[in-house]
């Protein structure tokens, strides 16, 4: 499907069933603020939309034959013993099948276009953010300025962003509803993420895969900001005294919840790989050599 | 002694759970007391907890189905409830540590304990007489079956006075349900309740799959088995396929607990995704295992009520079976978002949608059962029009979310609850009541109150659509699955309705006991008295209701599809009677509830690492089915003086009715 029908998909859809939700969310996935949540958006209009055109028939039919061959309708014709045609079989099963030939498309176009570690279009050259969940909070390292956040991620508007995710601790997803694609975050691998905001404005991070008892807790708010701004926030955080070397890093990784925004001036060098290759644990055990690319396996 | 199990485990400290438990302890004490004052034991040991009577077990199966859906839908209630409230800077009322434990309770319980169990009950209750045949094909291995499902739901119950239940979500994930991260018993009673019924459940497959694959009346063929025999046969092939894989990834995360292996741990090697590859290995079918009955009953009342042969009864085989082979290929699609790559994702993503070809066939073949036909509009008949436009909207976002791109902002979100909310509940649920009401009279000689029935269905369409259509909506808004609270307080309103809907739903169930109540108590009006109260097409209505042990006095001989509605249109089933034999039926045994009470027995302690109990608990099942293999008396003889007394009573009945 080219992108035109698209937008003309999109728009039909949205203006016959969603502008009570666009309006009622303005903080969810129907409001995004970057490319990546955009197409996905137009995905999900245009796959309801061509489904739609199947399930309302069907519904209409349902409820139409149910009520025309009701035993009292006196008018309906009966044909108590027809069990079979061919052509009508044929039907049935075409019909679905091409509505699956297009959603099929989109899946496999749309699998490969908005596929997480692919980098994103754009010249600008992308900032690196590295991602840890712990319980119950996220820390943010920015390896190319050596400095550290955790439950607040500031990141410059326009700008590509290319996140290398793990886990300190059990299973997560790193997930901002209106900047689209979540991803899972994994103790010993490494998952991509590329993501872009277009819009300035404050977001809500969540974790969407639950992590025990603090879980409902572990949020965050992602800053994007002009550039500029985020070059001042970047000289203010380096100012801070606090470095989150391997000790830090362990006192950090304990349990805790409601955990108010930290920054850290200064974070020791590979941290992040100490943190996969090490299972969660800095200091632990020797491992195994860690799966690539967040595949398991 | 006691291994890990003191006092501390009783949770005096908490109310809501210690509340539950003393109203379970009084309710259970009082039922028991009932019947011992009653003296109903021997009436109920013979008849019923001894029973190899498959029509027995099922109705035990059904029963157990709705109590536990009771215990399943409290959890329900409470946590719409805590959502209700726990908006901004609120907590609500159940604090993360119980909050977490409902949640887990309720998906476990709905699925293992109330669907499945729903499920086997009718076909092991209908199987047999649809096929024409006088029982199941292993009688005592069915009984062993019923009771190790009944022995996990009492570990599962046990949890919420003795210890607690796991914290982590009905699959369990690890690394959380590691002991390093989940150090309780909770994780323990899930695993242990599991690995018993499942066991129950695989023992019970393999027995419906042969029976359907090696007895059956003369001349059934395959292609004039009933469409509710083929579903079975598809659901109880899956059952034999997939249930091992959850019982050997349970028995790998319990030697992870137990004896310090790493297949899942974060250290030493272990793969916590490779649990995830492996529990939704088994995950996917299981959603057909239970869909694909319910889809045999709903082609079985569309084509009773509309008074019509189901259309395209090949095309509904092959897209059963199609269901069936494809439910294996597509379980990757609950995890998109690990990051697997675009092809695999995308391989996925279409295997998935591709299982909707053979569902959309269901659905049209259903329309045009209809077209033509002279509909009678009963309660399962309202089921199965609610079923059919609420489960083509859950289809829709199920295709959505197969679409891996679009699962990257739905994932875990409360748009996913709501879809398989509205696929299990506009599918399975409906699909099991309408079950519930179709074959009823079949089983005990009366019909439920119909105004009750159609009363309890419009309570479950409407509250479904009341409490799920806003967690569709919420979960556009950015609202995750299995959160405690949460921050803004736009969604309240939404979560009220939801509420409102589980409290409409609760109703419908408070309806279906009244329903039941009515009816027994008014059955001298409701009585059936012909044994073919819809004037049915398939054989279970050629015999009396509810019907002799021994199920058919003399053993149908097929020609054709719809065997019975041929005869009846022949002049009667009734006048082609070959001569009656004596027949044999298996004795009765209490082999079952024996085999149960060692399983709970060490389930119980292995939770509680009290190994010399778990040790007595494994040898006595093993020396009750030692000595069971042992017995000397084998079947009950029935003389035909007897089968001809009930031949013509049920005769003298057709005729007065």
């Amino acid at each position: 499907m080219n992108k035109k029908t698209a937008v003309r998909f999109a728009i039909l859809a949205s203006s016959s069933m969603w502008p009570m939700l666009l309006s009622s969310c303005s903080r969810g996935v129907l409001n995004p603020q970057g490319p990546v949540g955009a197409d996905e958006r137009v995905i999900l209009f245009d796959a309801t939309a061509i489904m739609l055109a199947v399930v309302i028939p069907v519904i209409v039919c349902t409820l139409a034959f149910a009520w025309w061959f009701r035993s009292h309708n006196k008018r309906a014709q009966r044909r108590p013993d027809w069990e079979y045609s061919g052509r009508i079989e044929f039907i049935t099963w075409s019909i679905p099948a091409m509505i699956v030939l297009f959603l099929g498309g989109i899946a496999w176009i749309g699998s490969h276009d908005l596929d997480p570690p692919k980098p994103l279009a754009g010249g600008t050259k992308p900032v690196e953010i590295e991602v840890v969940s712990l319980d119950w909070k996220w820390l943010f390292i920015y390896p190319q300025e050596q400095v550290a956040a955790v439950n607040e991620l500031v990141i410059p508007v326009n700008t590509p962003v290319r996140f290398r995710l793990t886990s300190g601790s059990v299973m997560n997803s790193f997930f901002v509803p209106q900047l689209g694609s979540q991803i899972y975050t994994m103790a010993g691998m490494t998952t991509q993420l590329n993501l872009l905001a277009s819009h300035e404005g404050t977001f809500s991070g969540i974790s969407a895969q639950f992590s025990g008892d603090g879980f409902s807790d572990m949020t965050f708010d992602v800053r994007a900001v002009p550039l500029e701004e985020y070059q001042a926030w970047l000289a203010s955080t380096r100012t801070d005294s606090k470095n989150l070397d391997a000790n830090r890093y362990a006192q950090l990784a304990g349990p805790s919840r409601h955990d108010e925004p930290v920054t850290f001036g200064q974070v020791t060098p590979g941290l992040f790989e100490s943190i996969v290759h090490n299972h969660g644990a800095p200091n632990g055990l020797s491992p195994s050599p860690a799966p690539a690319g967040g595949k398991p396996l | 002694m006691f291994g890990n199990l003191t006092l501390d485990a009783i949770p005096l400290n908490e109310p809501i759970p210690l509340a539950t438990v003393c109203v379970l302890i009084i309710g259970i004490v009082s039922i028991l007391s009932l019947v011992t004052l009653k003296g109903w034991w021997p009436y109920l040991w013979r008849e019923w907890i001894t029973s190899t009577d498959h029509k027995r077990i099922g109705v035990m199966y059904v029963i157990l189905a709705l109590v536990m859906l009771l215990r399943g839908f409290s959890d329900a209630i409470m946590m719409r409830a805590q959502l209700a409230l726990a908006a901004g800077h609120a907590a609500g009322y159940l604090p993360p540590e119980h909050y977490n434990q409902i949640f887990s309770a309720h998906g476990t319980i709905m699925i293992f304990f109330v669907g499945m169990t729903f499920v086997i009950g009718l076909m092991n209750f209908v199987l047999p007489l649809q096929l024409g045949v006088r029982d199941v094909a292993f009688p005592v291995l069915n009984s062993v079956s019923f009771w190790l499902t009944a022995a996990g739901v009492l570990l599962v119950n046990v949890s919420l006075g003795v210890g607690e239940f796991a914290r982590t979500g009905w699959l369990a994930y690890p690394p959380l349900s590691e002991l390093a991260y989940s150090p309780g018993v909770g994780v323990d009673y899930y695993l242990w309740s599991l690995q018993i019924s499942g066991l129950g459940t695989l023992l019970s497959g393999i027995n419906l799959t042969t029976t359907i694959l090696k007895i059956r009346a003369p001349g059934m063929r395959y292609g004039r088995m009933p469409v509710f025999c083929w579903t079975a046969l598809a659901s109880n092939l899956l059952i034999v396929a997939a249930f091992p894989i959850l019982t050997a990834t349970f028995a790998m995360l319990l030697l992870d607990r137990y004896l310090g292996f790493h297949f899942f741990t974060n250290d030493g090697g272990g793969n916590p995704m490779m649990y995830v590859n492996l529990i939704w290995g088994w995950g996917h079918p299981e959603v057909y295992i239970l869909i694909l009955p319910a889809f045999g009953v709903f082609s079985e009342v569309i084509a009773t009520f509309s008074g019509k042969p189901l259309f395209g009864y090949r095309s509904m085989v092959i897209a059963t079976m199609a269901i069936c082979m494809l439910s294996f290929m597509v379980w990757l699609h609950h995890f998109f978002t690990m990051g697997a790559g675009a092809n695999v994702n995308a391989f996925f993503g279409i295997a998935t949608m591709i299982i909707a070809i053979p569902t959309g066939v269901k659905v049209f073949n259903w329309l045009f059962t209809m077209y033509g036909g002279s509909i009678r509009f009963t309660a399962p008949v309202y089921w199965s029009i609610g079923f059919i436009v609420t489960f083509v909207i859950g289809g829709m976002t199920g295709v959505l979310m197969a679409i891996p791109p679009a699962d990257f902002v739905l994932h875990n979100s409360l748009f996913l609850i709501a879809h398989f909310h509205n696929v299990i509940i506009g599918g399975v649920i409906f699909g099991v009541m309408a079950g519930y009401t179709y074959w009823f009279p079949k089983a005990f000689g009366f019909r439920l109150h119909e105004g009750l029935g159609k009363a309890v269905f419009w309570c479950w369409f409407l509250g479904f659509y009341l409490a799920f259509t806003p967690l569709y909506i919420l979960g556009l808004m950015g609202a995750t699955r299995r959160m405690q609270h949460y921050a803004d307080p736009t969604w309240q309103p939404l979560m009220v309705v939801a509420l409102i809907g589980a409290v409409v739903i609760f109703v419908g169930i408070i309806l279906t006991i009244v329903q039941l109540i009515v009816s027994i108590r008014t059955r001298e009006q409701r009585r059936d008295l012909t044994g073919d109260p819809w004037n049915g097409r398939t054989l279970e209505w050629s015999i009396s209701s509810p019907p002799p042990v021994w199920n058919f006095s003399v053993l149908p001989i097929i020609s054709g599809a719809d065997a019975f509605w041929e005869a009846k249109r022949r002049g009667g089933i009734h006048a082609a009677h070959s001569p009656l034999v004596p027949l044999t039926v298996p004795k009765n045994t209490p082999l079952g509830v024996f085999v149960a009470f060692f399983a709970v027995i060490l389930g119980f302690s292995l939770i509680w690492h009290i190994w010399w109990l778990a040790v007595l608990g494994l040898l006595g099942a093993i020396a009750v089915c030692l000595r069971h293999a042992w017995r000397t008396e084998l079947e009950n003889h029935i003389p035909v003086a007897t089968i001809a007394e009930h031949e013509r009573a049920h005769q003298a009945q057709v005729a007065g009715a």
